[in-house]
């Protein structure tokens, strides 16, 4: 069997094994993503069109998009010439470096939540319908509460069906408290109270969920505003984080929703979800070369435990690393069939 | 924004090539790559985009389009004619089962909008069909799924089968097919769990389902925000459990929507119905082509006539539609159209459907605003007659008065009169009804629309 078909076969795979490798990837230190990098850009032994083509395919089937893509593209090249480089051997730390510097074209940040030394952190979240928000939800408020925190929720999704229950049983299950009203009383008031709740019992970290709305619609972003508008009423400095949840399948829309929230309520850092499946989530590379907002974690299943912080190095490596492997079997496939 | 329609990315093409008089195949290619720009940004899965560029492109090449005066126009109507053609027949109807009940089973991806689709479908059902629908709360893990079932269900007092979460999907189906056989429920809707189609033992679940079942549908629920990986989720759903139909969710966002081509074309299942909100009565049946237009960036034109039709009171529709057309809308029509508009529910989600709409400097940000809708009204309020027919005439002095009449201040008096003329501009350009002699159309081709 080739290399490039076991490679296919680990990824396309069972389940676990897709979402260990992901983990995997996502846990990989430093030098082993150079390494492989380096093992999977040696077979191009030429830095030609034909190169430059591939990788263009790869990271538009990633959702990275065409501008940002043609971006890396040309500035490759530029450097390919520049450095002279022929052969792909001197070209792999290029690509990887090229991609976290469009990442980080608005300087590095650090990814790490906005704790408070002494009071309430308050952490509201928002995103489009379905994204993942109050799952996230349950996953931060364990991963804060065994750092040692006392945590709070808030259920603030008092419109889709369900949804209450749906936070109580995360509180539950990571063993917090939830403030809640019945369904369809205002969100606002449901904030009012939680963080009136949170003051008075002392805990270190509120975390409210909203329900989920499209950024087009301008009644539910006022709504929203308002929301954050009470929490920052009662608790100054508040929200201390505004965490946008994307559904890493999303598309290209995902940029207008980064630009419509964070103009609604000021986001903070985004919450990359849905990163087990296949879809990639490229389009966050656009959202924080242009809009400088930073993904601080990612979703990796429906599990308590399946949130991670987000490390771009790796994120870029996860990227285009597969896609080629991919391509590269698919190719094999063809030619073997012949 | 980066998200151009595609006539707007030809026009920038066409620019460098006439006075060239004859367009060459070089040309025709150059047209292709815009093609192509604008079906990836609007998230048409690449390998499709391939395929359906080289069809187009045969299809440019062979016929006028080179010796066509207006290549562009050409080009734009071979590539909506084409898609609309891919996005298949128009088809929202269910195939009911010979023998009571239907049995329809809604899959897909987490969040997609199953459980959304599941009531509105049975609530529609009930109302068009005079279906007796019975709903499966089948989700055993997402937290408090059943109970989201059950509210709805209350909601819309249709009957929700749940045997809570310790009973296995496949046997809570069973149950629900005897349940609805002893209540008469000629339809019933089951409604999974979400799952990634590589979870190989969840898809085994749907297959065992299925296999006790025999569901007369199967609906794949897409939201159509999904990007590149459509294609991966829908070949994998189909190739598993063999869907019949596809359902698109959440197309009341402003998302191009390309994914709904991605699936066409991997499955060639017909996309039966869209979900225009989270209220019960929000699921329409699919338009081939206005999605088409979606797709492309031309806007939701059919759409937003329809909506005004429900709303609108025919007479006054078609009047507005005359005077569109003719160029003779004034600034009474255009209050009278604010009113008409209050009525028809969001401002916001109106506008969003008109196409290039976030392309008009200054109406962006004030439309969406319902409060500034008073000013508005204010100060056509204080116009005379004569000059809302003919804003031209409005000058210095007059629009101090008007700002003075009004409460309103110089700025909102021009600014109104700018809208007011960008929207006439724009009209223009939806409708085709440009004059000769003016300034080029913005949007090539937009005639061919209109039917
Ligand atoms: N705006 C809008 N929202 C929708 C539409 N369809 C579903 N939703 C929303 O999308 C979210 C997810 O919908 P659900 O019906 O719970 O989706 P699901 O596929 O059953 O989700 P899981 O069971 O969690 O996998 C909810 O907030 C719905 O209100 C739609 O057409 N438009
Ligand atoms: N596979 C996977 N599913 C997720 C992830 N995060 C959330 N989900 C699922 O996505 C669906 C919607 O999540 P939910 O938290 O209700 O979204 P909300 O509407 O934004 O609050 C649920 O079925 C979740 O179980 C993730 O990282 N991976
Ligand atoms: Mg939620
Ligand atoms: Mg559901």
């Amino acid at each position: 069997m080739s290399f490039f078909k076991k490679m296919k076969e680990k990824i396309t795979g069972t389940n676990e094994a897709v979402t260990g490798k992901f983990k995997e990837g996502l846990t990989k230190t430093r030098d082993s993503f150079t390494s492989k990098v380096n093992d999977l850009v040696a077979r191009f032994r030429e830095v030609d069109e034909e190169f430059f083509e591939e990788l263009e395919e790869v990271l538009l089937q990633a959702d990275v998009g065409f501008e940002t893509v043609m971006e890396l593209i040309d500035q490759l090249k530029a450097e390919v010439k520049r450095k002279n480089i022929k052969d792909t051997a001197g070209i792999q730390t290029v690509i990887s470096e090229k991609l976290v510097d469009i990442y980080n074209a608005q300087g590095e940040s650090d990814n790490s939540l906005n704790i408070q030394e002494d009071g309430i952190t308050v952490i509201l979240m928002v995103g489009v319908n379905g994204v993942g928000k109050t799952t996230t939800i349950g996953k931060l408020a364990s991963r804060l509460q065994k750092e040692g925190k006392t945590v709070m929720l808030a259920a603030g999704d008092t419109f889709r069906a369900g949804a209450i229950e749906q936070l109580v049983v995360w509180g539950e299950r990571a063993g917090v408290e939830v403030i809640r009203q019945s369904e369809g009383s205002d969100p606002a008031a449901v904030m009012f109270d939680a963080v009136n709740a949170a003051k008075k019992r002392g805990v270190d970290v509120l975390i409210c969920d909203t329900a989920g709305r499209l950024q087009n619609k301008v009644n539910l972003m006022n709504e929203l505003q308002k929301v954050h508008r009470v929490i920052g009423r009662e608790i100054e400095g508040a929200p201390h984080e505004v965490l946008l949840a994307l559904d890493a399948t999303t598309g290209q829309n995902a940029l207008i929703q980064a630009e419509t929230f964070k103009e609604a309520t000021d986001v903070t850092g985004i919450v990359l979800t849905k990163l087990d499946g296949t879809a990639k989530g490229g389009i966050v590379l656009a959202i924080r070369n242009k809009l400088n907002i930073p993904v601080k974690f990612v979703g990796l299943g429906e599990g308590i435990d399946d949130l991670q912080p987000f490390d771009p190095e790796k994120y870029v490596y996860g990227l285009f690393a597969d896609g080629l492997e991919l391509e590269a079997a698919e190719e094999q496939d063809t030619e073997e069939d012949k | 924004m980066a998200f151009e329609g595609l006539a707007e990315r030809l026009q920038g093409t066409l620019q460098k090539i006439t006075g060239k008089g004859k367009i060459s195949e070089a040309d025709v290619k150059e047209m292709m790559r815009e093609v192509r720009f604008a079906l990836i940004e609007a998230d048409v899965n690449l390998k499709v985009v391939k395929e359906f560029v080289k069809t187009v492109s045969e299809r440019s090449i062979g016929q006028d389009v080179m010796k066509s005066l207006t290549p562009g126009q050409q080009v734009v109507k071979i590539v909506k004619d084409e898609l609309t053609k891919l996005m298949g027949e128009e088809q929202s109807g269910i195939q009911f089962a010979r023998k009571s009940p239907t049995v329809i089973m809604m899959v897909g991806l987490q969040g997609a909008g199953k459980t959304t689709t599941s009531g509105k479908l049975a609530n529609s059902l009930r109302k068009r069909n005079n279906k007796k629908p019975l709903l499966v709360a089948a989700d055993v893990y997402r937290p408090a799924a059943v109970q989201q079932l059950e509210t709805i269900g209350k909601q819309l007092t249709i009957p929700v089968f749940s045997l809570g979460t310790d009973v296995s999907p496949v046997e809570i189906v069973r149950q629900a097919l005897e349940k609805a056989d002893e209540d008469h429920n000629d339809v019933v809707i089951i409604d999974t769990a979400g799952r990634l189609h590589i979870d190989e033992t969840l898809m085994q679940e749907l297959k065992d389902i299925r296999e006790l079942a025999s569901p007369d549908e199967t609906f794949l629920v897409v939201d159509a925000m999904t990007g590149q990986d459509a294609v991966n989720v829908a070949k994998n759903f189909d190739d598993a459990i063999g869907i019949t139909g596809v359902a698109l969710t959440k197309l009341d966002g402003d998302t191009r929507g390309g994914a709904a081509l991605s699936i066409r074309s991997v499955t060639q299942k017909p996309i039966k119905y869209v979900g225009m909100g989270e209220k019960m009565d929000a699921l329409e049946p699919f338009h081939p082509e206005r999605m088409a237009s979606r797709i492309l960036g031309m806007g939701d034109v059919m759409s937003l006539i329809e909506k005004a039709q429900e709303n609108v009171d025919e007479e006054k529709a078609r009047d507005l539609e005359q005077k569109l057309r003719t160029q003779t809308f004034t600034l009474d029509d255009f209050l009278d159209q604010l009113q008409q508009v209050k009525k028809m529910g969001p401002l916001d989600e109106i506008l969003k459907m008109m196409p290039g709409f976030n392309k008009i400097k200054g109406l962006e940000n004030a439309q969406v605003d319902e409060s500034q809708m008073g000013k508005v009204e204010a100060v056509i309020y204080s116009m005379t007659t004569q000059e809302r027919a003919t804003p031209e005439m409005i000058n210095a002095s007059r629009k101090k008065r008007i700002a003075k009449g009004s409460g309103t201040s110089i700025q909102e008096v021009n600014r109104l009169l700018k809208q007011f003329e960008e929207m006439k501009k724009m009209v223009k350009q939806m409708t085709g009804a440009q004059s000769k002699g003016k300034k080029k159309m913005k949007f090539p081709g937009m005639d061919a629309f209109f039917k």
